[in-house]
This record gives C-alpha cells, structure tokens and sequence, in this order.
C-alpha cells in the first residue's frame, strides 16, 4: 500500500504539531507553574503520529509516562493536555493525575501511567474484550525499552499470544531508560523484537523516526489484527533528545555523549520528511510556514485558556475517589 | 561530632558498612548514575564500583527475589527502590517469602535483605509517587521496618539493618535528604524498636516518624509561643514498635496527637492509637487525634496537593483542640515543602 500525498502531509502536520506544542512547554515549564514531572518526546514524535495515524478512532491506545505524544496523535485535545499540566479543572484528568496520567475516552486515549510495564496488561486486556464481543477494534500498547523487562511485559505478551488477542505492541526503543543505556540492562545479540518471536508473535523492527515506515508498518500490523490473526509486535528505533524528565538538556550528565545526541538530532523526523517533501515538491516553504503559524496560535490560545481558568477546588478535593 | 546531610549519613553509614563485610552488595535503579540516588549511593559506587554497586533491569520484582535468594547463600543484598512505590512490584517476594522465611522453614538463619524506599511528595509527584508505605510493609511480622527522620538516625538504622540477620525495610522521605545533624563518626548501630524523645514536655504528646517527626517539632516551637510543652515523640521504627516510649510519654501528658504521612485506615496513627487505647486507657485525658492524609490519592493540581499533605500548622491546631486550649490565633509556619522548587 502506498502513501497518499495527503496522508504524508498529515503525518507532518503532525509531528509539527506535536513538536511546537512540547517545545513551547519545555520553555513555559521553567517558569514553575506546571507543577507535574514531565516526560517530553521531542524527537520521538514519528512513532506516536506514524503508528495512531493508522488507527481508526474506535480503536484504543494506552501508554506510559512519555505518553503526551501518543495522546495528541491519537487526537487527545490540546487543551486537555495542557490544562492538565497547568493542574487546571480543564485538564483531561481534571488536574488530578498530571502530565503522566493523560486520557481522552472520546478519541480512545484510555489510559497512561508512570508505573512501568503498568497500561501493557491493560491494553492486552481491552483487546480480549474485543474479540470476546467479536469486535473489529484493535488496542494499542505504547512502551518504552526499559518496559520490556518488567515481568508484565512477558505475562502480558504470553497470554495475548494464547488467545489472539488483538493487540498491538509498540516498544519505543530510545535506548536508554532514565539514565541507563540498554547494554547495561539487556543481553546482547537480541533485539527486542526478535524477543516477542519467542511467544510466536509477528514482529518487526522499523526505523522510528521515519514516520512513512512507521505508518506503513502498522497499516499491516493493525489489519493483521483485524483480521482475527491475534497480537502484534512493532519496534520504532528513536530517541529521546532531552532529558529523562524536565524540560532541559543533559550533554553533561554523562551517561551519553553530546555526540550521540546530535547524531540523532540530525536524523530528527520532521526535518527528514520535510526535507524530502520540499524535494519532491509535495509541499512549499511557504506551507510549512503557514502550519507552523496556525499551530502557534492554537497552543498560543490553549495556554491562555488553560492558565485563564480555574483550579479545582479544594472543597472537591475527596470527590471522585469513589 | 561533625554535622552532615541526611543523605550524607546514608551514604557513610553504606561506606563504612561495606567496608567491614564484603557480603554487602547495592542494587537498584540507576545507583551509579550521576544523581547516585539523591548522593546516597554516589560514596559507595566511587569506593566500590560496580563489582559491588550494580545498576539494574526494571525488575522490581525478580530483583527482590533474586536478593533473597544471594542472601540465602550468605550475600547481604541493599536494594535500593528510587520510589517505594515500585516496592509493590516486589511485595510477593517481599511478603510471601523474606518476610516468612526464617519461620516458615524453621531455620536459625532468616534472609537479611535490605530495602530503602524513597518517598516522593510535592511537585505534582501525583497518585503513584508520593505514597508512604510503612503501615503497608509494617503489617507483615518477619520484617523490620523503619522511618528515619534525623541524619543520625538514618546512619545508625541502616548500620543496624545491614549487621543483623532480619529481613529490613527502610523508608527515607525525600523532603528530609537535604536536613543537616549531627552524626558520629563511627558506624554505631540503632536498634530497631528503640524510639526516641525529640523534646520533652507535660502537656501534650505528639507522636510523628519521618517527616512527620520533624513536622511535629516544628508544631511543638509554635506551641512553645503559646506556653504549651508538647513532648515529641518520634518511634523511628514502625516494626518493631516501642510502645513503651509512648506510654510513658502518655502517663506524664495524658493527650496524644500521632500524625502520619499516609492514610488514617489501618495505618501507622491507628496502631499508635491503638496501643493509647489498649495499655494507656487510664493516662488519657481526652480523646486521640490523628493526623494523616484525606481519603484520596494524592493529588496533582497545586491547591489539591497542598490541602492534601498535613503541615506542621495542622499538627498545631490538632494539640490546641484535644487541649481545649483557648489559644487558637498562632503564626503561621511555611511548609516544608515550599523550599522545594522545580523542576521536578
Ligand atoms: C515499576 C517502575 N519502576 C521504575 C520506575 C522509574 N522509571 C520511570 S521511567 C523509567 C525509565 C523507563 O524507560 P523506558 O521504558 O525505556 O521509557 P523512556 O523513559 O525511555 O521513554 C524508570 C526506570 C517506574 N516508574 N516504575
């Protein structure tokens, strides 16, 4: 299957999207008013908007702590996010659960969690849902590498193989998790996808920062699991440009080099396919400039809105525990 | 005496200790980066290095297994968990086996592993990252489980920890790293169940551990003002219990305040109370009051968070109320949490 021009453009469109939001956060988050750690993506973006973007809105994705990503190319309204960083009522989790709690039911954000491996059991469960209501919706399992070697993540891929669940895996391998790269945790001469060959499950490792590849590769994923076939196993090899959590960069703390940084910076996934757009004369500066100035705007006004608005309101603050 | 950081007290107290036994090994999360688990791991892996200082796969719960079983053949593993929540990853191990082990095989030798949790709180930590399980982990005989809230304590509770022959849990409240006391030189053990008198006083008796110690001492100043002696009684370990410092404490004041930084149900302020009730009837003059967290997951948004945590002023107005004190305007007392900003 190929790509249309105009699915290629919105792949772009939102990556951007994703980008321009973060990294105005990751500057208004040093002011000290989100009161929330905070995961950024930046850089990641291609495996967010590559792999939601070829879901249908029905089907459902769950994530971790790095997850506004995933939230936003899911279609996670932007307000949603950023008042719940700013702890506002307008927030998606209504400011009680902050940046790594994010959820939308409407556009099938069910859940994210900073308990590692955590949401992986939860999606393979939303999937045995489905197929016991013989449903063609699929569920969707963001991870990251460090994830892989919870005990959850073996439990979880075991049994979603024994019953055909469909699910879909996708490990978002940046290499490291907080500060340790994966050699320090993980056997050499076996990548990650090779792993979930053990519980018989297809799977495939592809370039994450390609969003095209990304896509391309779910398309084939997601219908595998349609069709009844069971779950699924992506890869995305990326990287995270910033640090673990907070909005700064850490050249100097020394578990990786400023090299290795910039190496993959040069490889980010909005500057290649936009590179290769104009090339092709898909789409013109002066498009991408317009988007740019559209999506300022948008964030421009939901940061407005969001710091414009009320807390919660500590008389409430039991409500909803039960 | 020199004075030292809470954090520095843990970190020599892990120092000299591997110094004396080559048994004693650290694993956990992240203890040889660069934040070296806020410093307190940072001595030992410059010292030992990573023969003895091991990094680890997110592995909460093999890893406690896998501790039990270096342990069961002469290691004497500190696991170290950069939030005690991730602890309930490894609790059936924790539970099921170390907690039982000694009995349940009818051996002399238990498992001695070593569990530090750190307490996350403030800054948005939010439901899964702030939580404080000393009740939780105190529940199950076969553990020890303690809450340091002084430099000197948390040296002498993690030496002890580490020499006896029980399996350990020890809780470190974040908000404390940063508190300087002073701390011996050597590296002299504090038994566990051996509480101590903060300040003393006849008219009240406050009963905190953890930060909640330190709270309670900050309430017991302004009481002070007011002309109110609170006693100050900080248990330092929840497992085992030393009933026998607050019923003592109990007999001279006759009213008690315990304040937690967990929930009321079932926690570490309802066994406080419990013992007042049990062995201290006759000493009490009114009713106990705890102090613990509203019946909610913490929450992220600043105003939800800060009603959320008790504060030294909730501690103070708890005392005047079981006193019946008619003093009720007192100066207010910045959190402790304030000091702390972001970004994290
Ligand atoms: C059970 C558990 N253990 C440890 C942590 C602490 N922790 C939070 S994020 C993280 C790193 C995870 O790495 P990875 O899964 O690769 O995701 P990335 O941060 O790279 O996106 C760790 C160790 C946690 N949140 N939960």
């Amino acid at each position: 299957m190929g790509i249309s021009k105009e699915e290629i453009l919105s792949l772009l469109r939102g990556m951007l999207r994703i980008r321009c939001l973060e990294e105005t956060l990751a500057e208004r988050y040093q002011e000290q008013e989100m009161q929330t750690p905070t995961h950024f993506s930046i850089g990641q973006e291609a495996t967010a908007v590559g792999v939601c973007s070829a879901l249908e809105q029905q089907d459902v994705i769950y994530s971790g702590h790095r997850c506004h990503a995933h939230y936003l190319a899911k279609g996670g309204p932007l307000l949603g996010l950023v008042g719940e960083l700013y702890g506002r009522e307008v927030g998606c989790a209504r400011g009680r659960g902050g940046s790594v709690h994010l959820t939308d039911a409407g556009s099938g954000v069910i859940a994210s969690s900073a308990i590692l491996g955590q949401t992986i059991a939860v999606a393979v469960g939303s999937a045995w849902a489905f197929s016991l209501d013989h449903s063609r919706r699929v569920a969707v399992a963001f991870f990251g590498d460090g994830a892989v070697e919870e005990g959850i993540f073996h439990e979880s891929l075991n049994f979603a193989a024994l019953h055909k669940v469909p699910v879909l895996f996708v490990c978002e391998n940046n290499l490291y998790s907080t500060h340790s790269s994966l050699a320090v945790r993980q056997p050499a001469g076996i990548q990650i996808y090779e792993r979930a060959r053990a519980y018989s499950l297809p799977s495939r490792q592809v370039d994450g920062n390609d969003v095209a590849a990304v896509f391309q590769a779910t398309r084939e994923a997601v219908e595998w699991c349609r069709s009844g076939r069971g779950p699924y196993f992506l890869e995305g090899l990326t990287y995270r440009w910033r640090e673990h959590v907070g909005p700064l960069w850490d050249y100097d703390a020394g578990y990786r080099t400023k090299a290795e940084v910039e190496e993959w910076m040069a490889r980010c996934p909005i500057k290649r396919l936009s590179e290769q757009l104009l090339r092709d004369g898909l789409c013109s500066e002066g498009e991408l400039r317009r988007w740019r100035e559209e999506i300022q705007q948008e964030i421009a006004h939901a940061i407005v809105v969001a710091k414009s608005s009320p807390f919660p309101s500590v008389q409430c603050l039991l409500e909803g525990t039960y | 005496m020199r004075r030292l950081k809470y954090w520095q007290a843990i970190s020599e107290a892990t120092v000299q200790c591997m110094e004396g036994d080559p048994n004693i090994l650290i694993a956990g999360i992240g203890v040889d980066d660069h934040k070296g688990m806020f410093g307190t791991t940072r001595g030992a892996f410059q010292r030992f290095g990573r023969s003895r200082v091991f990094d680890i796969p997110n592995c909460e719960n093999a890893m406690a297994g896998i501790a039990i079983g270096a342990a069961a053949v002469g290691k004497r593993p500190l696991v170290v968990h950069p939030r005690n929540d991730f602890m309930f990853l490894a609790m059936d191990q924790i539970f099921n086996l170390a907690a039982k082990w000694k009995y349940m095989y009818g051996t002399q030798a238990g498992v001695p592993v070593v569990f530090r949790g750190i307490v996350g709180r403030g800054w948005g930590q939010g439901a899964t990252h702030s939580q404080s399980l000393q009740a939780t982990f105190a529940h199950f005989p076969g553990l020890h489980v303690a809450a340091p809230a002084s430099p000197a304590d948390a040296k002498g509770l993690l030496v002890s920890a580490l020499q006896g022959s029980t399996p350990v849990v020890l809780l470190e409240n974040r908000a404390l790293y940063e508190l300087e006391g002073d701390v011996a030189e050597a590296p002299t053990p504090i038994p566990f169940g051996q509480g101590r008198i903060i300040r003393e006083g006849n008219d009240i008796t406050i009963v905190g551990a953890s930060l909640m110690a330190y709270e309670a001492d900050r309430a017991a100043d302004i009481l002070g003002e007011k002309g109110i002696r609170a006693e100050v009684i900080d248990p330092r370990s929840m497992r085992p219990l030393d009933e026998r410092i607050i019923l003592d404490s109990l007999r001279k004041t006759g009213h008690l305040v315990v304040a937690d930084t967990s929930w009321a149900a079932y926690g570490f302020a309802a066994e406080v109370a419990a013992v007042a009730a049990e062995k201290g009837f006759a000493f009490l003059k009114a009713p106990v009051r705890r102090i613990t967290l509203p019946d909610c997951p913490a929450p992220v948004s600043e105003p939800l968070e800060k009603a959320f945590h008790p504060s030294p002023m909730t501690i103070v107005q708890a005392c005047l109320e079981v006193l019946q004190s008619e003093v009720s305007s007192v100066r207010g007392l910045r959190d402790v949490q304030e000091r702390f900003t972001g970004p994290y």
